[in-house]
């Protein structure tokens, strides 16, 4: 299989693309719809089976018993001199075990998900943001199903083209985890709407995911003491964002499994209704609804 | 797999006249980063991206007598891994895991059990990484103490940035800056342990 070079053109507006409707009419534009399971969760039978979930991070160890053998490893390789970005196959596994681990998680809570790897990291000190963009744009022109991203890059200048690709994403159904920054800092693309961001939780239920009132990150999965593979086949204990948004990869891999045509923002939708802090009580007073930029409706057309 | 030793400093970050006040800040961060969490070794290691490789330039407790100066890759292991994601990390029963890290294990020739390590980042840019290893169990595998440590590293790395002036600068600006500004950086770091331990 040839390598797919990172520099090329950007996913653009696609064949059939519709300004407007017309000359048509609702007959026209027909789609079957999903509404995906009641109140959000996942259930027994949605094992993630017939998903393909690519983890962009430092490779996935080859055959480490809590994961399994990837269904395919790649590695972003920039060149010393030409500096072209390519990706191609590798047999390396992982260099750090965070990617591992990552997997890990997403295996047990989707066991019967397809997993596939872009190594990001580890080749040499990487810390540009040209690699890790790199290889995100290859997965999502992979048209992934879920992509966990349990890293950002603080860069601004990759902010705009960051931003462009989680929407070409976001409207091709492939579904970007993204983990927010551990510190308070300005980094993306969790940042954006169009991705599912996610932080820690402070709970032990390993099975436990929170609605964030206050984005921009919007869901909590738990990422405190984990215990996760690591290299050499076995298990560590770690704390971070970093392993509570592979929870919810997983958790978007199972919803797929059962609900295939869920969109992103039905995958969004259901892992609102399903938060453990989301409370559903037909007969509670409506509170106010939280003020938003009122009066923001300026036209933000180019022309 | 020897890891290399160097005898001279060779990041651009270390310019040679300004090594003591510079060791002085390192080596109170590694000290009060130990302190804090009552581990039993500290240690800043900051990134040389000329030969992309990671540089012990500060220990306190195991490996202090032999580490300064060590080096090893960049890209590779839990040190590598947050120099390059710009994350902080906690790992855990490491001791059980025969493959944890070896180049890091065999140059330190002492194996922890656990290891919390954050970026020294610096205006966007990763100065390096400082570790804790062995942290008290209280102290250690959640995320306040997470948080904790990344803020701390980020104090030092503000304060490393002070003191160590940006190579293009002229020669006459780091010495300036080295008297009252290397007092207010040390100080920095004595009030941030202060508020640290009051909260901690």
């Amino acid at each position: 299989m040839g390598a797919t070079g990172a520099t090329t053109a950007a996913t653009g507006p696609g064949q059939g693309l519709t300004w407007s409707l017309r000359g048509r009419g609702p007959e026209d534009v027909p789609v079957l719809g999903d509404p995906g399971p009641p109140g959000g969760h996942p259930t027994g039978p949605a094992t993630g089976r017939g998903v393909r979930v690519c983890v962009v991070d430092s490779g996935v160890e080859r055959d480490h018993p809590l994961v399994g053998e990837p269904a395919a490893s790649w590695v972003v390789v920039k060149d010393a001199e030409s500096g072209e970005i390519t990706v191609e196959p590798t047999t390396t596994g992982d260099t750090c075990g965070h990617g591992t681990a990552c997997a890990g998680i997403i295996r047990r809570t989707a066991p019967e998900c397809e997993i596939h790897s872009v190594r990001v990291l580890g080749e040499r000190f990487s810390g540009t943001g040209d690699i890790l963009m790199a290889g995100l744009r290859w997965a999502v022109e992979q048209r992934f199903d879920v992509v966990n991203l349990s890293l950002s890059t603080t860069r601004a200048r990759f902010a705009q083209e960051l931003h462009s690709l989680a929407d070409s994403a976001y409207f091709a159904r492939t579904v970007i985890v993204a983990s927010a920054h551990n510190t308070p800092v300005e980094s993306f693309p969790w940042r954006f709407a169009s991705v599912i961001s996610v932080g820690s939780h402070q709970e032990d239920d390993p099975a436990l995911h929170l609605y964030n009132p206050e984005p921009p990150v919007e869901f909590f999965g738990p990422g405190q003491n984990v215990t996760v593979p690591w290299l050499g086949g076995r298990t560590i204990r770690t704390t971070g964002n970093s392993f509570a948004t592979p929870y919810v990869a997983g958790l978007c891999a199972r919803l797929l499994s059962a609900h295939p045509r869920m969109t992103a923002f039905q995958l969004k939708n259901a892992l609102y209704l399903s938060a453990a802090n989301v409370r559903h009580e037909p007969n509670a007073q409506r509170p106010p609804r939280p003020s938003t930029a009122a009066g923001d409706t300026r036209d933000d057309s180019e022309d | 797999m020897t890891p290399k030793t160097e005898s001279a400093p060779a990041s651009p970050l270390a310019p040679a006249t300004s090594d003591t006040p510079r060791n002085e800040l390192l080596q109170s961060v590694v000290e009060v980063a130990r302190a804090i969490f009552g581990a039993a070794a500290s240690s800043v290691l900051l990134l040389d991206e000329e030969t992309d490789e990671l540089v012990f330039r500060a220990v306190s407790g195991e490996g202090q007598e032999f580490l300064v100066g060590r080096r090893f890759p960049a890209g590779r292991g839990i040190a590598g891994w947050v120099a390059t994601s710009g994350e902080p990390m906690v790992v855990d029963d490491l001791s059980t895991d025969p493959s944890f890290d070896r180049s890091l294990a065999e140059s330190t020739e002492y194996v922890p059990d656990s290891l919390m390590a954050a970026p020294l980042i610096s205006d966007s840019r990763v100065l390096g990484v400082l570790e804790v290893l062995d942290a008290s169990p209280q102290a250690r595998s959640n995320v306040r103490e997470l948080d904790l440590l990344a803020m701390f590293a980020r104090q030092a790395a503000a304060a490393l940035r002070v003191i160590t002036p940006e190579p293009v600068a002229p020669a006459s600006a780091g010495r300036a800056l080295e008297g009252a500004e290397r007092e207010d950086a040390l100080r920095l770091l004595g009030s941030l342990e202060q508020v640290l331990r009051g909260t901690g």
